[in-house]
């Protein structure tokens, strides 16, 4: 039962996150609240990395899978879509190419400017 | 057909990992980026729910466990988060710079189109917070007039888009550094591309994950202020 231990760990800051999403009136979700708490209790050592490395990355590992049912509610909305479907499929494919453009490329241009001290 | 479907579920479960295998073994075996597994695992499932008739609300309510996954698995990228803290903490500006304009320019771009086009106020107000976690963007738009399948369903693509194009628009912009693809995956295609880039390399995948958070965050906040502007 060498899992159990990391499961029980996950779940426990995925509930606090839960508690956290609803008691304040804030738009961050549970997954998010979770995500940052565990970061922390990182940081501070409560938690040790090596009880949870393994499952924690298995877990990652599993997250595209997850996305499947997702995509298949589309047939739920299809009506709606099909409608405007050039439109929708015009915007969304231009602004997720063009903030990826922009984003990683800013990035990059600030690391260049900071030349080769930054040997990461 | 319909005589499996009181069987637990097992059916809906075993083809969709079963599928999504296929699509990773296409994967490997092409090297396409085309063969996205959650596109090719979620094409099947489709086909499949239409020719034998079956209710997406049955297959859906037999995903439950997987959907309650959702959150405890995107709680984890808080670790690669922590083991790579150190190799990200003096590019914090070059990280903070791609993704605050990334974020400010993803509402910018989505309203402008949409003001252009004259989109139903329903459309526009569900597609400006696509670009961030669908968590995240569901609840901002649950209030509103928008359309929410439209704004999962606009999340969703947008995370294929990036997990699918991400390495070629890398080359295509001149992405270079790990560090700045991770700031693209991340404020561009929210959890979907950051578990795609986290497969290329594990500094690209925790800068991923920060990105995503500091853009939800952001959007979260700037999501009123574009309503009023593009509305």
């Amino acid at each position: 039962m060498k899992y159990l231990y990391p499961f029980v760990v996950i779940l426990a800051f995925t509930f606090l996150g839960e508690l956290l999403n609803y008691f304040l009136p804030l738009p961050i979700p549970a997954s998010i609240w979770g995500l940052l708490l565990l970061f922390a209790a990182l940081r501070l050592g409560i938690v040790k990395l090596e009880k949870i490395e393994s499952l924690g990355n298995t877990m990652i590992g599993l997250l595209p899978l997850l996305f499947v049912p997702p995509v298949v509610n589309l047939l739920g909305c299809w009506d709606v879509v099909r409608q405007n479907l050039l439109a929708i499929m015009g915007i969304i494919f231009l602004s997720t190419v063009l903030v990826f453009g922009i984003s990683g490329k800013l990035s990059q241009l600030v690391i260049d400017r900071k030349g080769a001290e930054e040997d990461v | 057909m319909s005589e499996f479907i009181p069987m637990g579920g097992v059916w809906a479960v075993l083809l969709t990992c079963a599928t999504f295998q296929l699509g990773q073994y296409l994967r490997k075996k092409t090297g396409s980026a085309l063969c996205n597994p959650i596109l090719i695992s979620a094409l099947i499932v489709i086909a499949f729910l239409v020719a034998f008739k079956i209710p997406n609300d049955t297959y859906q309510s037999s995903m439950k466990l997987t959907s309650w996954l959702m959150t405890p698995c995107t709680v984890c990228l808080g670790i690669p988060l922590y083991t790579q803290l150190q190799r990200m903490k003096r590019n914090l500006p070059a990280i903070m710079t791609g993704v605050v304009t990334g974020a400010l320019s993803s509402l910018v771009i989505i309203g402008g189109i949409c003001l252009a086009l004259s989109l139903d106020e329903s459309i526009t107000v569900a597609l400006l917070p696509k670009s961030i976690t669908t968590a995240m963007a569901i609840p901002l738009v649950e209030p509103t007039v928008g359309l929410v399948p439209l704004t999962t369903s606009a999340v969703i693509i947008s995370g294929i888009i990036g997990s699918m194009a991400g390495q070629a628009m890398c080359r295509l912009f001149g992405i270079l550094h790990p560090i700045a693809q991770g700031v693209a995956y991340g404020t561009a295609s929210h959890v979907i591309g950051t578990s795609r880039a986290t497969e290329l390399n594990e500094l690209t995948g925790a800068v991923g994950s920060l990105s995503l958070v500091i853009a939800g965050v952001l959007t979260a906040i700037l999501y009123p202020f574009a309503m009023m502007l593009f509305v």
